[in-house]
């Protein structure tokens, strides 16, 4: 799993090199909005996480950004 | 092997060890994952009260989150958090005497912002009355690609120290016998978030952790098929792969649907995965609702069982039924509502948010050793579900 990341990731600094962004900066409204936030707030997204990881055995790559902190 | 009758230990802790343990780490790694151009999250104040009700617990109290710009390319951020626990749970009602608790965070960070680049440096520090945890991470991300995608990795490092409480003269006090054990942490964490289109965004998420040390829970107890009661063997090592994936999409009107899968394996035999789908709904300019579904699925560990048939049959011996099979599903929603849009006095903006979310977990190989007059190991399967609501205030200035 570990080497099909990194591959991956390579393969993309590798063709980046010559790349141009097909969604200019002007064309990224929507995507500004608030609402298209993975994580609109952190310290509730934490604290839910939180309610997760001691109920359930799995446990990281929660998904989303994290609070700045180590807050839950 | 000690009866059931005979516990000693009139404090459980069955959730709350693992709070300390593995969430200073986790989440602190996930700090400088910014979705689009490398820039420093917002100044704001977040003042959260949490409140979780199910399967005998109720946990409440408050987080407070604070984040200042330091000039214009520093951010400082503070937490400050808080469990207060009473525990009726099935493991206390087992094998134990209901407890009451509490668990204190601190944690600090500092993001740097350099070009593309986003460094972080965080400490976390958790205290409990028989629990003690301190993580430092740090993290780096970097935009590419026109800033269409962000790349990001992160490193932290938890020491634990356990001990254990036990009655004396009919007072509590640390178990001399038990002393302090130790347990360490490693986590390793890669993120990747990419514009798919002017409406798509995508995430992938990895990490790996590592555990060494006393990775049990000192009060929990294994059962035998003569209803005799001994403490559980955990092995002394435990590594995880999880990766998760994204997906969140604006659809024709001012409204966005996401979907979230996440893959989980151990070296403890345990397989979870678990799927969220969310949609977001604003309604006029102040208003945001969000409705959720989150369905979870495991295995049991390998070394896991309801029922053991005599001490020593196998090494490891574990009876949490966090490392049983069941099933989670999540059904919830938030209310949003926005205050002082266009900024009053210090404030940029404001709002008061309602979240609310009930759980359901129905396990497949834990059985509800509370019910009496049956035999031992015919008991019917356990399940509970819990309300966890959160009303907070957040504030950009």
């Amino acid at each position: 799993m570990t080497k099909a990341i990194t591959t991956i990731c390579l393969m993309l600094l590798l063709t980046g090199c010559s790349m141009q962004p097909w969604v200019k900066p002007y064309e990224r409204a929507k995507l500004a909005d608030p609402i298209m936030s993975f994580d609109r707030d952190p310290v509730s997204t934490n604290y839910i996480n939180h309610v997760y990881q001691a109920r359930e055995g799995a446990r990281g790559a929660e998904g989303g950004q994290g609070g700045g902190c180590g807050c839950n | 092997m000690v009866q059931k009758a005979d516990k000693v230990v009139a404090v459980v802790v069955i959730n709350n060890k693992r709070f300390s343990k593995l969430f200073a780490g986790a989440i602190t790694l996930g700090i400088t994952f910014p979705l689009m151009a490398a820039i420093l999250p917002a100044d704001r104040f977040d003042a959260l009260v949490h409140s979780y009700d199910g399967g005998g617990m109720e946990i409440s109290g408050p987080s407070l989150l604070i984040r200042k710009m330091l000039g214009t390319s520093t951010s400082v951020s503070a937490n400050y958090y808080v469990d207060s626990i009473s525990s009726a749970s099935i493991d206390v009602i087992t094998s134990a005497s209901p407890y009451k608790e509490e668990r204190k965070e601190h944690s600090v960070g500092v993001e740097y912002l350099h070009d593309k680049s986003i460094m972080s440096f965080n400490y976390s520090s958790s205290e409990e009355n028989d629990y003690k945890a301190k993580t430092y991470s740090i993290g780096v991300s970097q935009d590419f690609f026109g800033d269409l995608t962000t790349l990001s990795m992160g490193y932290s490092r938890g020491s634990d120290q356990i001990m254990r409480i036990t009655k004396l003269n009919n007072q509590k006090t640390l178990d001399p016998l038990f002393g302090t054990d130790h347990a360490d942490r490693h986590n390793f964490r890669l993120g990747l978030s990419q514009i798919l289109s002017q409406n798509m965004i995508a995430g992938l998420n990895y990490e790996l952790i590592t555990d060494k040390g006393f990775l049990n829970n000192p009060y929990r107890q294994v059962r035998f098929a003569d209803d005799s009661w001994a403490s559980e063997v955990y092995p002394n090592t435990r590594s995880s792969n999880s990766v998760t994936t994204q997906l969140k999409y604006y659809l024709p009107y001012r409204a966005a649907v996401s979907g979230e899968y996440r893959l989980f394996s151990d070296t403890w035999g345990i397989n979870a995965n678990n799927i969220k789908l969310a949609y977001t709904h604003p309604i006029g300019k102040e208003w945001i609702i969000d409705l959720r579904y989150r369905h979870y699925d495991q295995s049991r560990a390998s070394f896991y069982s309801d029922l053991f048939s005599a001490p020593g049959v196998q090494a490891f011996m574990a009876r949490d039924k966090e490392l049983s099979t069941y099933t989670n599903q999540t059904l919830g929603f938030s209310v949003s509502y926005d205050l002082a849009q266009q900024g009053w006095k210090l404030i940029d903006k404001g709002s008061i948010n309602l979240a609310f979310d009930h759980m359901m977990f129905d396990y497949q190989d834990f059985r509800d050793a509370s019910v009496e007059g049956v035999d031992i190991g015919t008991e019917p399967f356990y399940s509970f579900s819990s309300n966890v609501m959160q009303v907070y205030l957040s504030v950009w200035y």
